[in-house]
């Protein structure tokens, strides 16, 4: 069920403008954090614009209930879940069907990713907790987990990173927050490995020609390509923090 | 263990084929196995349809009852699709709650009908915001070999289209009946078309030997004007950027094809 949410009258003006500001293919502010948590092996946290989200990694670990232990590779499972409080109307915390859908899709999209073989009859449990949702959470979630999975030190062979495209009053745009997913004709989350131009999530709903198709799946791309950027920077601020401590410390004493 | 040796040959044996372009049961890359359709088999069911895909079969009826409204659709009537893995349907499906499997399934199948549309939902209020009519879809696997998405997405549209509802007419809020019956009002007909990727190769309408080697799956709904309506990746695999545009064109062509097996102009 949607929430009901103040629709802007024009998603987008004249000038080609959004109702939060950006332009056609700008994304939302991103912020990442990496090692969030503290008791997970793994975690990350992740803001793109009113979205807040969790994402944590427990394993490899031993597996409950021991039949659903793989004899070639690890078991990555997955649950994609959102708070209570998350959205404008309440959600039962009970997972709901959509939820299942997700964790399914999500699961599958990082699988490709990560070196699962090395770690048979175990399990990576993975916990995705959307905190705040503002549209593009499975995105913002799998940025987040593909975070959390290199942070728990799990052989990857890429990063994932995931954006959405789509088309909101005609216009084909980059990143829809939620008013342009639920007032927009169409929304198409893709995740994709950049290093082997692997396209590992592609969802779609709304209608699109072929012609449309094409262009919002580049957009898409492009969109992923950059959050790489993000994702790949903000590992390396995590695993640098020491050393810029280190200099912050030393800039400080130095101009006192 | 002699039959999972076997099995295991078997499954080299297609990957091997289908990286020459041939398929084992002698269909091309884009062929479908052969489709039938059963419209209206279920009486008590307001629409129903059968539908074999080879020898997977779905069964799909369609029950309209009166009912609530969403609050931010409040003079809609209401669309919910369901779908059970039921376990004569496989070896591999077992009695309980729908698993993810199913989940899936019965929400690819709905977001192929509801983004194009299909249903005139609007047509089915009764009282803004008090009652509409609810069109339930429900999806019964009776045998899986492989391609339960497009085989239970013909089976819902045949079954929608086939779906009569009473001849009522709406006073003050309160539904009359009157003699006769007159059809679920549609104005769309969205056809699935699923891609498994095997290797780097990929095949429409996999079935299900084919599942169990293939690398990821890929489905995507057309809609009559050919445009694409809903998409959905599965699988533990990847795909690439031209796999996905290659697949694009070739499912607005198969969707075309298809839809004329089950809306007869």
């Amino acid at each position: 069920m949607k929430t009901s949410q103040k629709k802007p009258e024009k998603l987008i003006d004249e000038k080609g403008i959004r109702s939060d500001g950006r332009k056609l293919d700008e994304m939302r502010q991103v912020k990442i954090e990496v090692g969030a948590l503290s008791n997970a092996d793994g975690s990350a946290y992740i803001e793109m614009g009113k979205n807040k989200i969790l994402a944590a990694v427990y394993g490899p670990r031993e597996i409950h209930p021991k039949h659903q232990a793989l004899p070639d590779r690890a078991a990555l499972r997955c649950r994609y879940h959102m708070a209570p409080f998350s959205v404008q109307e309440r959600k039962s915390p009970a997972p709901s069907r959509r939820e299942q859908e997700l964790s399914k899709v999500i699961r599958e999209s990082l699988e490709p990713s990560i070196f699962s073989e090395y770690y048979p009859r175990t399990a990576i449990d993975l916990f995705i907790e959307v905190l705040q949702a503002d549209g593009g959470t499975r995105c913002a979630g799998i940025t987040a987990a593909s975070l959390a999975l290199a942070d728990a030190g799990i052989p990857m062979r890429d990063l994932v990173s995931a954006c959405a495209a789509g088309k909101v009053e005609g216009r084909l745009v980059l990143d829809l927050n939620d008013v342009e997913d639920k007032g927009g004709e169409a929304d198409m989350p893709v995740a994709y490995m950049p290093n082997y131009n692997a396209i590992t999530l592609l969802q779609m709903d709304g209608m699109l020609t072929g012609e449309e198709f094409e262009t919002v799946l580049n957009m898409g791309l492009e969109g992923c390509k950059q959050i790489s950027q993000l994702q790949k920077e903000a590992l390396k601020s995590k695993y640098t923090a020491v050393k810029e401590d280190e200099k912050e410390e030393s800039e400080e004493e130095a101009a006192e | 263990m002699t039959s999972v040796m076997a099995a295991k040959v078997r499954q080299k044996r297609i990957a091997q084929m289908i990286a020459h372009g041939k398929r084992l049961d002698g269909r091309s890359p884009t062929d479908y196995r052969e489709v039938q359709i059963e419209p209206g088999l279920i009486e008590r069911a307001e629409g129903s349809a059968r539908v074999r895909l080879g020898k997977t079969e779905v069964l799909v009826g369609v029950k309209i009852e009166s009912g609530e409204p969403f609050t931010d659709t409040p003079n809609e009537g209401v669309l919910t699709v369901n779908a059970e893995l039921v376990p004569l349907a496989s070896p591999t499906f077992e009695p309980g709650p729908p698993d993810e499997n199913s989940v899936e399934l019965a929400r690819v199948v709905d977001r192929g009908i509801r983004e194009s549309k299909a249903i005139i939902l609007e047509d089915l209020c009764v009282d803004p915001g008090k009652k509409v009519f609810v069109v339930f879809v429900d999806v019964y696997v009776l045998n899986h070999d492989g391609n339960l998405i497009d085989a239970s997405s013909i089976a819902a549209l045949a079954a929608l289209m086939n779906a009569k509802m009473s001849n009522y007419e709406v006073k003050e809020g309160e539904i009359k009946i009157k003699p006769g019956y007159k059809l679920l009002p549609m104005r769309n007909h969205p056809i699935a078309v699923t891609f498994a990727k095997i290797g780097d190769k990929i095949v429409v309408d996999p079935w299900l030997d084919e599942e169990q080697v293939m690398d990821a799956r890929l489905t995507m709904a057309v809609e009559k004007d050919g445009k694409i309506c809903a998409m959905q990746k599965g699988g533990n695999g990847y795909f690439t950027t031209q796999q996905i545009l290659e697949a694009s064109k070739i499912a607005q062509e198969k969707a075309a094809e298809l839809r004329k097996l089950v809306v007869k102009e």
